[in-house]
């Protein structure tokens, strides 16, 4: 089947019976012929570039620009001493993120999830529960075919790219797909997983992509942490039965619609919002002089 | 993939790489022109040099990619950038004319969609359109009845099933050029079998991604 509707993967799962990365993964090897054995190493493949972008991650590095680095080190020493607010899984959530989305600003090896500037998002979710030994890389690769479904569905109906659809469409869907993924490690139901990815997507729509100076960097690295305590709370409300009131392929429908109507200047440009305030412009001028 | 941008960066270098394949041999030179954001923000996004990796055989996750403007001036590989306007296009546009060892060159505008998906615009000049997703064959022939029922009977040869086709002519019995976008990889033989025909000028392959 093509996957473009949470309805449908939400039908197909009752239907067969099979679980929801099941469904995503048959419907990868039909559409793709993709074997499904290449398809479950390339995903580890990918797992495996989530663990090392943040294992490699070294809080001396900075940016080109030198706009970005260090910020996950200092997440990291606060989460130790300074009793986060948010709790020790959210600090280390946070931590995972920026340090993703640092490396990638750096230009190391990241795992585009689904996209380079919100590369931050799905590890971030994912590495605390690993790491805490409540998650096996057998699990959460099998729970990466969900991430995968999620994407699938928001490209097909709407748009993965801020150049399109702003940033909605990058950390959003990241948050979506992160969202879902963990609803389903938590075993929640097929219906709470697309719950999951409709509450998150509809927190951040509207989200425009306003690349200070151009670059990936600000304020894409902190959104990154944003996209993902975002998802962790989406997951928490649609796995304690709270539902989305509009339903998730609306949801995904109106971003992509919402993204149409955004000014070019809210899309990629560096144009609009933070990069045309006047310290916007002005790192810009310094960076492209 | 290396960062910082799926479209920018991991996009360009299958930009890059795409035209490389297209060219058919490795390029000794290359000039870029950069059109919309990719204009605008090539420096800061490492387009330039995720478009120099890919036209140096990189793929997208190839960590030399950071350097890869120092490893084209060691192979002796000319490339040079510049920012220019194009009708109607992306805002994610390249537009890059190869030269390789032999003196054949060509001409690629494509585009990056996305989340690292490019799409080729044009071809010399010529209008196209696809991804380079999946295995591609592009055949360019003389404008005349029955090319592409030839093209078809050696697929068909072969248990080549296609998915999608596309036909783009400059003028009528002109210079025409045929993409067809196929389930499975076309075999050498059937690329040899088709350079034979007298209306064929040139046949390209390219695999589908997989990175």
């Amino acid at each position: 089947m093509k996957l473009d509707s949470f309805a449908e993967i939400i039908n197909a799962c009752a239907d067969s019976g099979k679980s929801f990365p099941q469904i995503v993964a048959e419907s990868n090897t039909e559409n793709f012929g993709i074997a499904p054995a290449d398809a479950y190493t390339r995903m580890r493949a990918i797992w495996r570039t989530m663990l090392d972008s943040v294992k490699n991650y070294d809080p001396a590095d900075r940016s080109a620009s030198g706009l970005s680095g260090g910020d996950g080190g200092k997440m990291d020493a606060y989460a130790v001493d300074g009793a986060p607010l948010c709790g020790d899984y959210l600090a280390d959530v946070m931590a995972c993120a920026l340090k993703t989305a640092e490396s990638n600003a750096c230009m190391k090896r990241i795992a585009a999830a689904p996209t380079a500037g919100a590369c931050g998002v799905l590890p971030a979710v994912l590495l605390p529960l690993y790491r805490r030994g409540l998650l096996t890389e057998d699990d959460a690769i099998d729970a990466l075919f969900v991430s995968a479904g999620i994407g699938s569905v928001i490209a097909e109906r709407a748009s993965m790219s801020g150049a399109e659809a702003g940033c909605q469409a990058e950390i959003g869907a990241a948050s979506a797909m992160a969202a879902g993924t963990l609803v389903y490690i938590r075993k929640g139901s097929p219906a709470q997983i697309a719950a999951a990815a409709g509450i998150a997507l509809q927190n951040l729509m509207g989200l425009v992509c306003d690349p200070v100076a151009g670059l990936v960097e600000v304020p894409c690295v902190k959104r990154n942490a944003a996209g993902a305590v975002n998802a962790c709370a989406a997951a928490d409300m649609a796995l304690a039965g709270i539902t989305s009131r509009i339903p998730p392929d609306q949801i995904v429908d109106a971003m992509g619609a919402v993204g149409r109507r955004l000014d070019e200047s809210l899309r990629e440009t560096g144009r609009g919002g933070l990069a045309a305030t006047p310290e916007g412009k002005r790192i810009a001028q310094e960076f492209y002089k | 993939m290396v960062g910082p941008s799926s479209s920018h960066t991991a996009g360009a270098v299958r930009i890059g790489l795409t035209a490389r394949r297209l060219l058919g041999e490795p390029p000794i030179a290359a000039e870029i022109l950069l059109h919309g954001s990719f204009a605008a923000t090539y420096r800061g996004h490492g387009t330039d040099r995720a478009l120099a990796a890919g036209i140096l055989g990189m793929l997208p996750d190839d960590t030399g990619i950071p350097n890869s403007l120092q490893i084209a001036k060691q192979a002796r590989v000319a490339i040079t950038f510049s920012v220019t306007e194009l009708k109607e296009a992306h805002p994610n546009t390249a537009l890059l004319r190869l030269r390789g060892a032999s003196g054949k060159t060509m001409e690629i505008q494509a585009s990056s969609v996305g989340g690292g998906r490019i799409h080729v615009d044009k071809i010399d000049g010529i209008p196209v359109s696809f991804s380079a997703d999946m295995p591609t064959l592009i055949v360019r022939n003389t404008d005349q009845p029955g090319s592409v029922s030839d093209v078809a009977k050696e697929l068909c040869r072969h248990g080549i099933n296609i998915a999608t086709m596309q036909l783009y002519r400059d003028h009528r019995g002109g210079c025409a050029i045929m993409v067809f976008e196929t389930d499975q990889s076309v075999p050498d033989a059937a690329v040899a079998a088709l350079e034979q025909m007298p209306e064929i000028l040139s046949v390209i392959f390219l695999d589908g991604f997989n990175d």
